[in-house]
């Protein structure tokens, strides 16, 4: 079963303890839960932000607005593609004017996402700050974005590609770097 | 290029793929400060109206408005297709304006395939209503619609009721509510349904009373006058007779399911083929219908538009 181009880079008690790292940095840096608002970017970033969410609320003992917010008709790539499925956006309904919104996702890349989350955000309204929590920072940015929250960050080269499993999606909690497919090994 | 001229150019999953992103349209533009969204600047999307619609042309308008795309209107009055103009000038015309999709409704049964497929423009062609023949993107609404109120598709009982021999609504919605599961009786006098129609679909009935009890929607079909009068006539005995025996009225209304839902496409001759109490009642959701069009028609103009080639529609 293990994929022998594959590597695992985080398990599942790695995951576990950067989750709840980064909801204690997320609580630290903004003196408590007040105005928080966690908005997952589809796929994956938006069991990362329900989880972060639940353990912020384990923390502070009250519930901390979660939803999600997808930015796919706003990426700069659409037209280099059939038109992509759109994922939910479900936004809280206190809404994010005057919010702190913590938006979370499982890959920080390029920073293109990022971008079309944040013009995506525009549409929704004014929070009073944007934040981004990652699960793993693996470079290559593109973009003037930086991550204010990071679980991994993971020096990569363009050609390896970053897999990130979830249990809520894929049944199990792992981070993999995946090596390209040489054309020695007859692929 | 891909078009969406029939009910049944979309495959199951391809249907269903159209209607979550409905769904998805619908959310983006409720609640929101800005209810437009950037997925089509820079596209043309044309409205090509031959026939009189308000509600239609409307809805496309707004949903390809709300998608940030540029609209033009061309409508058969006061414009050159009053002239005389042929089918072929108007296109070679609109695909000169470089129009990224067109937005067809005509008079003849056929016209938007004879656009999509002569050579004449590159663009998709969308059908919104050709003569007595199709009207996808109605279905498409009407099946969202259903699929709102009832959870699903998939076995689910639709009734259509009236002038199926005029309706283009009938038939697109045959074809697409069949190929997403459920069961469609048509429900109509004789001299109203087409030849051939055993070839469709769905079942027939004569006996609106007999169908309503097991019915998870009934959508009640305009009498088309207007082309019952160019044909002759000869089609119903009286106004009150058709009322009498294929209307809906409080009684019928009162022998559906609780959870039945009551649908027209408008516009509605009430009194009818629709009394006014069953055309306003809770179970009515013939204004729900008109709201969801413009979320559908936003799914489908994102899908053939959006990306770099259709996702969706009949291929060439």
């Amino acid at each position: 079963m293990p994929d022998p181009s594959s590597r695992g880079v985080l398990d599942a008690a790695d995951v576990s303890r950067a989750l709840t790292r980064i909801a204690h940095e997320l609580l630290e840096r903004n003196k408590g839960a007040a105005d928080l608002v966690l908005l997952g970017i589809p796929t994956r970033g938006v069991p990362l932000a329900r989880r972060l969410a639940e353990r912020i609320a384990s923390v502070e003992g009250a519930p901390v607005p979660v939803g999600s917010l997808d930015a796919t008709m706003y990426r700069d790539d659409l037209r280099l593609r059939p038109a992509r499925a759109l994922e939910p956006t479900e936004i809280p309904s206190g809404g994010v004017d005057g919010k702190v919104v913590v938006l979370v996702d499982d890959v920080l890349f390029s920073g293109r996402t990022v971008r079309a989350a944040l013009t995506a955000l525009d549409d929704v309204g004014r929070p009073r700050a944007v934040r981004l929590a990652v699960l793993v920072d693996r470079g290559h940015r593109e973009l003037p974005i930086r991550p204010d929250h990071v679980g991994k960050n993971l020096p990569t080269a363009l050609t390896e590609s970053v897999r990130v499993h979830i249990e809520e999606l894929d049944g199990v909690d792992e981070v993999l770097l995946v090596q390209p497919v040489t054309t020695a090994g007859g692929a | 290029m891909r078009h969406l001229l029939s009910g049944g150019d979309l495959a199951r999953d391809e249907a269903l793929h159209v209607l979550d992103t409905a769904e998805e349209m619908a959310r983006l533009t409720t609640d929101r400060t800005v209810k437009k969204l950037p997925a089509l600047r820079g596209r043309t999307v044309v409205n090509l109206f031959f026939e009189d619609s308000t509600r239609t042309r409307t809805s496309f308008e707004l949903a390809a408005k709300r998608l940030s795309a540029d609209v033009v209107n061309f409508s058969a009055k006061g414009s050159s297709l009053s002239k005389g103009e042929s089918l072929k000038d108007t296109a070679l015309t609109l695909e000169a304006m470089g129009a990224d999709a067109v937005v067809v409704r005509h008079w003849a049964s056929g016209a938007p395939h004879r656009l999509a497929h002569s050579g004449w423009i590159r663009s998709s062609v969308v059908n919104a209503g050709d003569g007595t023949h199709e009207h996808p993107t109605q279905a498409l609404l009407d099946a969202f619609t259903v699929r709102r109120h009832l959870g699903g598709l998939d076995g689910s009982r639709v009734a259509v009721v009236g002038d199926v021999l005029h309706s283009r609504v009938a038939r697109s919605n045959v074809l697409l509510l069949a190929s997403l599961g459920a069961r469609v009786t048509l429900v109509a006098p004789p001299t109203l349904l087409p030849v051939g129609v055993e070839g469709w679909p769905c079942e027939t009935s004569y006996d609106l009373d007999a169908v309503l009890p097991v019915s998870d929607a009934v959508m009640m079909l305009r009498v088309q006058r207007e082309r019952m009068n160019l044909s002759g006539g000869g089609y119903l005995p009286s106004a009150r007779e058709y009322s009498r025996r294929y209307g809906l009225d409080g009684r019928r209304l009162r022998s559906l399911p609780d959870h039945a839902i009551v649908m027209h496409p408008g516009p509605m001759n009430r009194g009818l083929e629709i009394t006014a109490d069953a055309a306003d009642c809770d179970r009515s959701v013939i204004v729900e219908q008109v709201a969801n069009g413009v979320s559908v028609r936003m799914a489908v103009l994102y899908l053939m538009l959006g990306g770099s080639e259709p996702a969706i529609g009949g291929a060439e």
